[in-house]
């Protein structure tokens, strides 16, 4: 019975993840992530991902702040900022997120303002996506591990 | 678990974002190195012994006492092109220029490709130019050149102080004595020939030059073309 609880669970996880996959939202980067993590570093997956939702978020805050001000003209600031996000977007393997901040970089590469505004309400969208989904990764994962734990007791 | 015959790397990695100092900090763990991180080319260079301005072999400098990093030896310093304040290609220069730590090659990160920024840099003296992400392939294709520093600074100790004392490691590299690093590395290929036979030594560069020109090749094409051309992925077959 608790046999079949982490199977089932590890069954959710994998069709999860190559529904993402599949979608484009991540790439085989999340891959080389995941290799990344081992006994001595357990959680690393969990916390760098965790890292890089804070400074996204904070992130599209300034962008945000930016491009609602009605003098706004500081397109370097925003190239900045997406240089950021498109690095550590592709570090972690969501691709999708790193190609509409490259569309969006674009955008403020011309001066184009309507073009950025689109441009982050696409980002904002799609990152809010796959945090979303993440999310539901960690819980199957911690479920799975719960799971686990309790088969093989110490 | 005791690590056996493989030599430890110390790597010195810069960036601003910490995001990017866990991300590169995990990966170098990974390929078996030793990793300080620091959040700016200000505190890297610090570490490094040098500040702006003045190196600690500079006789007109204050005498400081830098004993803590010399004794650290740096094996490579990977850093981020944009950075606020100094960025990575000012970090480049500085150590270029500075006789103490002009042979540890340096490694530049960035997230874009812009083959003119590339160019500047290797032509400045950066090892690499990575694109971001930076995977562990591409570390380990650093480590003949971390090996080959290595392998020099010790040279370069046998040569300075013959009687080690406790501390003396790279100490003795930066004696006030030394004035040209150069000027030693002229000094040693007569012996390094009488030691170690020179068509080893050339091998070893050729791979180099080799596997050097292979990357910048590919930071560079891949400016042509989005497709990073890796497989791509089709489905997959584990989760965690």
């Amino acid at each position: 019975m608790l046999g079949l609880g982490v199977d089932r669970l590890q069954a959710d996880i994998n069709r999860l993840l190559t529904s993402l996959f599949h979608q484009g939202v991540l790439d085989e980067q999340f891959l080389q992530l995941q290799q990344l993590q081992d006994e001595t570093s357990p959680t690393f997956v969990y916390d760098v991902i965790n890292i890089y939702f804070d400074e996204s978020e904070k992130l599209l805050r300034s962008l945000r702040l930016l491009l609602m001000d009605r003098e706004f003209s500081d397109y370097k600031k925003i190239g900045l900022h997406l240089n950021q996000l498109v690095g550590s977007s592709s570090s972690i393997g969501a691709r999708r997120v790193r190609n509409v901040c490259v569309a969006f970089r674009s955008a403020s590469e011309l001066n184009n303002r309507p073009g950025c505004l689109r441009g982050l309400e696409i980002v904002e969208h799609e990152y809010h996506y796959l945090k979303n989904m993440m999310h539901e990764l960690f819980q199957l994962e911690q479920q799975r591990l719960l799971a686990a734990g309790v088969r093989y007791p110490m | 678990m005791v690590m056996a015959a493989e030599p430890q790397f110390h790597v010195l990695a810069v960036d601003d974002s910490l995001f990017d100092r866990k991300f590169i900090e995990r990966l170098l763990q990974k390929a078996s190195c030793q990793v300080t991180t620091v959040d700016s080319g200000y505190k890297a260079l610090e570490f490094l012994g040098l500040r702006e301005g003045f190196e600690i072999n500079d006789p007109d400098a204050v005498s400081t006492s830098p004993v803590i990093h010399q004794e650290v030896e740096v094996n490579l310093i990977i850093t981020d092109y944009c950075m606020p304040g100094m960025t990575g290609y000012d970090l480049l220069k500085k150590v270029k220029e500075s006789s103490a730590c002009k042979n540890i090659p340096v490694v530049i990160m960035s997230s874009e490709n812009v083959p003119a920024r590339i160019s500047r840099c290797l032509e400045e003296g950066a090892e690499e130019f990575f694109l971001k992400p930076v995977r562990l392939a591409d570390l380990n294709k650093l480590k003949p050149l971390m090996m080959k520093t290595k392998l020099k600074n010790q040279k370069l100790e046998e040569i300075e102080a013959p009687s080690k004392d406790e501390s003396g490691t790279v100490a003795a590299v930066v004696e006030p004595e030394v004035k040209d690093l150069t000027e030693i590395g002229i000094k040693i290929l007569p012996l390094q020939s009488e030691v170690e036979p020179k068509q080893v030594h050339l091998q070893v560069v050729q791979q180099e030059e080799q596997t050097m020109s292979n990357n910048k090749r590919k930071s560079v094409e891949e400016g042509l073309s989005t497709d990073r051309s890796r497989p791509r992925f089709e489905g997959i077959t584990t989760a965690v």
